[in-house]
């Protein structure tokens, strides 16, 4: 299973889901319309570490994180 | 050093502790960049959620950028609630020279504001609504859409 956390303001539970790459993960949450806009300004990372293509395998036991829009300070 | 404190930072004592470390470090100049909620918009303060593991990664980075430098950075951030004129964010930089920590405390706010992963909050009625206008997306936001 990979949990899929939704950090700050996205108002979602995590997911567990049986997924190997986030080609996968991409699509399942494009289904999804409770996430509306997030998809489109969100930030992904996979076990803390930010990533900047799908291009990424999946074990079982791995996080995926949402992160939105900062504004810190 | 990042430090996390649940409301508002006691400002005067972080300094004076951040001083009184590095007093004999042989630093040359000590600037920090302070954060304080200004009263506008009819706000009542702020509040953030903080994701720690990322923004201790982001931190270490500006520390290892730092070091090369011969410089070190301190910073300290609030989660939770920050009423008005309390402070909710502190960075600092020591180094050598001034020339060095003037332009690292801008570069290092300036991603800060862009890359740190906190969530800000209008305290506004009595609801939490979160500042969306004032946010920015990381980088390389959007490739799940």
């Amino acid at each position: 299973m990979v949990r899929v956390e939704f950090l700050g303001p996205i108002q979602k539970d995590p997911l567990a889901l049986e997924i190997t790459n986030l080609n996968e993960l991409a699509k399942i949450l494009q289904g999804d319309d409770e996430l509306g806009e997030w998809l489109k300004t969100s930030a992904v990372a996979v076990n803390d570490t930010l990533v900047s293509s799908l291009e990424c395998e999946l074990k079982d036991g791995d996080k995926v994180s949402l992160l939105p829009p900062v504004c810190g300070g | 050093m990042l430090e996390l404190y649940d409301g508002a930072l006691d400002v005067p004592a972080i300094l004076k502790r951040w001083y009184e470390e590095e007093a004999k470090s042989n630093y040359g100049a000590y600037i920090p960049f302070i954060g304080t909620i200004r009263d506008e918009d009819s706000i009542e303060g702020l509040s953030f959620d903080v994701y720690e593991p990322i923004l201790i990664s982001w931190f270490n980075s500006w520390q290892n950028k730092a070091k090369a430098k011969g410089a070190i950075i301190k910073m300290a951030h609030s989660k939770g609630d920050v009423m008005l004129h309390e402070s909710s964010y502190i960075a600092a930089v020591f180094s050598p020279k001034r020339r060095v920590a003037l332009e690292f405390i801008d570069a290092f706010v300036e991603d800060f504001k862009a890359s740190a992963p906190i969530w800000k909050y209008d305290l506004k009625h009595g609801e939490r609504i979160y500042a969306k206008d004032r946010s920015t997306a990381i980088q390389g936001s959007g490739i799940l859409s």
